[in-house]
This record gives C-alpha cells, structure tokens and sequence, in this order.
C-alpha cells in the first residue's frame, strides 16, 4: 500500500501535537494569549473527532438507518451555532433549522434522485455534512446582512409599506443584497477551485489512493452540490427572515423601528 | 361633515417610558387639521397610526367610524397615504419612482416640470423631491393625505411652495393631516388645529 488509508496509528497522532506545540511556544514567545485557547482546540478536537469516528464507524457496519439521526443532530447543532451569530433576528435559531434542514435534505434528494451517489451511509452523511458547513455559513451571513441592511434603510422600507407594498416586495431590494452576500462565498470558491487550494473531498481521496481523475469527478459533484445547497439556504433562509422582522400586517418589527426616532 | 380619523384614549409605549398617553382628538374629513406640538411629543408616532405602520398599545384609532385595524391594511395604506419627514426617493428615474400610467399629469399638479421626469430621483433638491413623494402618493388617488412636517426640511422659497400645494390639495377635497412644530404654520394654513402635548 503507497497510500495513507488506515496508515495512521494514535501514535502517529500523538506525534503531530508536535506541531501544536510549536503553535502554543510562539504564541507564548510572542504573547498572543491563545495557549488556553488552543489547548482546549486540541482538546475538543481529539474528543469530537473521535466520537464522531465511533458514531460514524457504528453507523457504516449496518446500522445505515441511523444517517438521518446523525444528519439531523448536525442540523440542529448548526441552527444553533448560526442562530447564535443572528441573533438579532427573532427565532434565528428556527430560521436557520428550516432553511440548512432544506438545504441539506434537498441537495442529497436531487443528488440521490439522479442516481449520482448511492442512498448509502457512506455517502450521504459525508455529502450532507459539506452541504450543511457551508450552507451554515451562507444562512448566517443573510439573517445578518438582511437585519442589518433593513435597520439601516428602514425609511425607505417604511416608505414602500406607506405606498401599500407587501412586506416581501417592500423588502426585496435588501433581500437581494442579503442573498448575494450569502452566495458569494462559495460561488468565489468555486471560481477558484484547484487552483488556490485543493478542496477537501478530493484531497481526501488522494491521499486514500484513489487516481485524481476519480477524485476530480467527485470534487466537481461535490461544488456544484454546494452551490445549489448555498443558494437553497440562502433564498429560505432571506424568506423567512422577512417573516421574523415584519409583522403579518406588513409592520417592520418594533425592534427595528424604533432605532431611531 | 362627520370625522375621518379619531383617536380614542390611544397610548404607545417606548422603551423607556410611554410615547403617546391617553390622547383623544377628531380629525374631520373636510380640510386641512394640523397637528401642534413640541419635539418629543409624539406627533410622528400618532400619524404612523393612522396608516397602521405602528399600532397603539392602548386605545383605538377609527377609521371613518372602524377600527383601522378591520381594514385590509394594504387597501388602507393606499386610502391614507402618508409622506414622511425627509423625502425618501427610490432607485431610478423620478419618472420610475412614480410608476404611474400619466407622469406627466402628476408632476404638473406637483408643480415640477415634465423635464424632471427623466432625472435620477438622487439627483432632485430636497424641495422637488419632498413634490415628488407628494406626485407618488397622488398617483394612487388616496383619500387622504398624512404628512409629516413636510416643510421641514425646505428652504423659504419651496416651503412656501409645498403649502400652497397641500393647502390647493385641501380645497380640492382630499382629507390632509399635517404634523408641524410651528403653531404660526398651523394657524396660517390649517382648518383646525390640534394640540399634542408631550
């Protein structure tokens, strides 16, 4: 075997803290402060990559059922971690729930239904995991933006409801900057793909062996895949962000209308 | 003539402390009522309830005898059409903003020259564009008209202007409410005047 696919021992892990250390004596050389910060990195590292190792490893010997569960429980842990940054939009946390579950379920119904990956553990919670990282992301920076931009213009906003617009359309400029903002990101990314950095997916296959024209083929499903679930999570997620900052009878929710007089 | 509006014991509340308290007033369909009171009184916030951008946390604001809030509020927005304290223009031409079948009709009852109509909206003086959110709203036929110290931020020669086209709008039968500082303004140019007292 020329490849590092099960090449790797706990002592092999245990070695490369040797380059933690290495961050940790800079840090102290030049006192940024983050020894704690990076001992309780490779601490929450080691603990989650090895129950995820565990989960994943119980999940893949026949226990395929399970890939909802574990899906589910890193949409809700992503909805959380996005709801905490935008949480300033009301029920943030329920927004980005409904939109990365969305996004997530979509994108690997679209993959599965065309019959590009197969409907197996280990496929589909790889893939969902990616789609939901970033989707993550994107989710966030539109509650954000869409927030931040409507508190800024809400003159203009107020005076599109005074001429009797629908929240929805009334907000649909500011919607289509936070959507922008959401996808760029990744569509960037994708622009730039191989050649500033080699994604993970096919990095990964590289290094278990596969021949870089495997791994390209599946780096290529893989970005498509995350644009699709961006742009998925960002149009549900700017749409229910409206619904959270204006009231059903088209009102800018008090907190944004009283920022200033 | 019965009233257009009243305002029935209506209270909003501000995060610190009360906006608006127990305020009652008749506003008649007929002409132009001014609405007089000091900075910080919560005149702004009392003609916000008429076109429903806000809702009172106590009390009731009637519509020609209803509840504003038994209307459709899109439908009412249009009837009661409200211009805010700084003219806000929309990206595009002044002919876009008014995205009406008959430009030309509105910006000459505004008193702006057709010329304007193919000018970027950003680029109007504060006066032309304070006549321009006037045309807008015109270009929906409203029933009245709710504006907030429209001449405040004009100079002499376009406040002069702006009040004799909302006073001509008055005479032409459109229900106006007009909030104001100045009590000179209000008596020279309103049919009524109401106190608001902070």
């Amino acid at each position: 075997m020329n490849d590092l696919s099960g090449a790797i021992s706990y002592a092999d892990v245990a070695l490369a803290v040797a380059l933690v250390v290495v961050a940790v004596a800079i840090s102290r050389v030049r006192g940024l402060g983050l020894e704690g910060d990076m001992a309780v990195a490779l601490g929450r590292s080691f603990a989650q990559l090895l129950a995820v190792g565990y989960v994943l490893a119980f999940v893949f010997d026949g226990h395929g059922g399970l890939s909802a569960v574990v899906l589910a429980a890193m949409v809700a842990t992503a909805s959380f971690t996005a709801g905490r940054r935008a949480r300033q939009v009301p029920g943030a946390s329920v927004v980005a729930a409904v939109s990365l579950g969305a996004a997530t379920l979509g994108t690997l119904g679209v993959l599965a239904g065309l019959g590009i990956v197969p409907v197996e553990a280990r496929a589909v919670v790889p893939l969902g995991s990616m789609v939901l990282s970033n989707a993550m992301i994107s989710a966030s920076l539109v509650m954000t933006t869409l927030r931040h931009d409507l508190a800024a213009g809400r003159r203009e906003v107020e005076a599109r409801l005074s001429l009797g617009q629908t929240a929805h359309h009334a907000s649909l400029p500011w919607q289509r900057r936070a959507l922008r903002s959401g996808m760029l990101p990744i569509v960037d990314s994708t622009k730039v793909v191989g050649l500033v950095a080699l994604p993970g997916a096919m990095t990964g296959m590289i290094l278990a062996g596969a021949e870089p024209l495997d791994a390209i083929r599946l780096q290529m499903v893989v970005m498509y895949m995350l644009l699709g679930g961006n742009a998925f999570a960002a149009v549900v997620a700017g749409e229910l962000t409206v619904r959270r900052l204006f009231t059903a009878d088209h009102q800018l929710v008090r907190g944004l209308r009283r920022t200033a007089p | 003539m019965g009233d257009r509006f009243e305002y029935v014991d209506v209270g909003v509340d501000g995060d610190d402390g009360p906006i608006v308290s127990g305020f009652s007033a008749r506003i008649p369909a007929e002409g132009l009522t001014a609405m007089v009171g000091p900075s910080g009184s919560g005149k702004t916030t009392l003609l916000r309830l008429l076109n429903r951008l806000e809702d009172p946390d106590a009390g009731v604001v009637l519509l020609d005898g209803a509840d504003v809030r038994a209307y459709d509020v899109l439908a009412l927005r249009r009837r009661v059409q409200y211009v805010g304290q700084v003219p806000v223009t929309f990206p595009g031409t002044v002919a876009a903003n008014l995205g009406a079948a008959d430009p030309e009709a509105l910006v000459a009852r505004v008193g702006l020259p057709p010329s304007l109509l193919s000018r970027e909206a950003d680029r109007l003086s504060v006066g032309e564009a304070q006549r321009m959110c006037l045309a807008r709203s015109l270009a929906l036929h409203p029933e009245v008209l709710v504006l907030d110290e429209p001449t405040a931020a004009l100079d002499t020669a376009s406040k002069a202007e702006v009040e004799a086209l909302v006073r001509s709008l008055a005479d032409e039968g459109l229900t106006v409410v007009m909030v104001t500082h100045d009590p000179r303004q209000a008596s020279h140019l309103a049919d009524r005047v109401v106190e608001v007292r902070p």
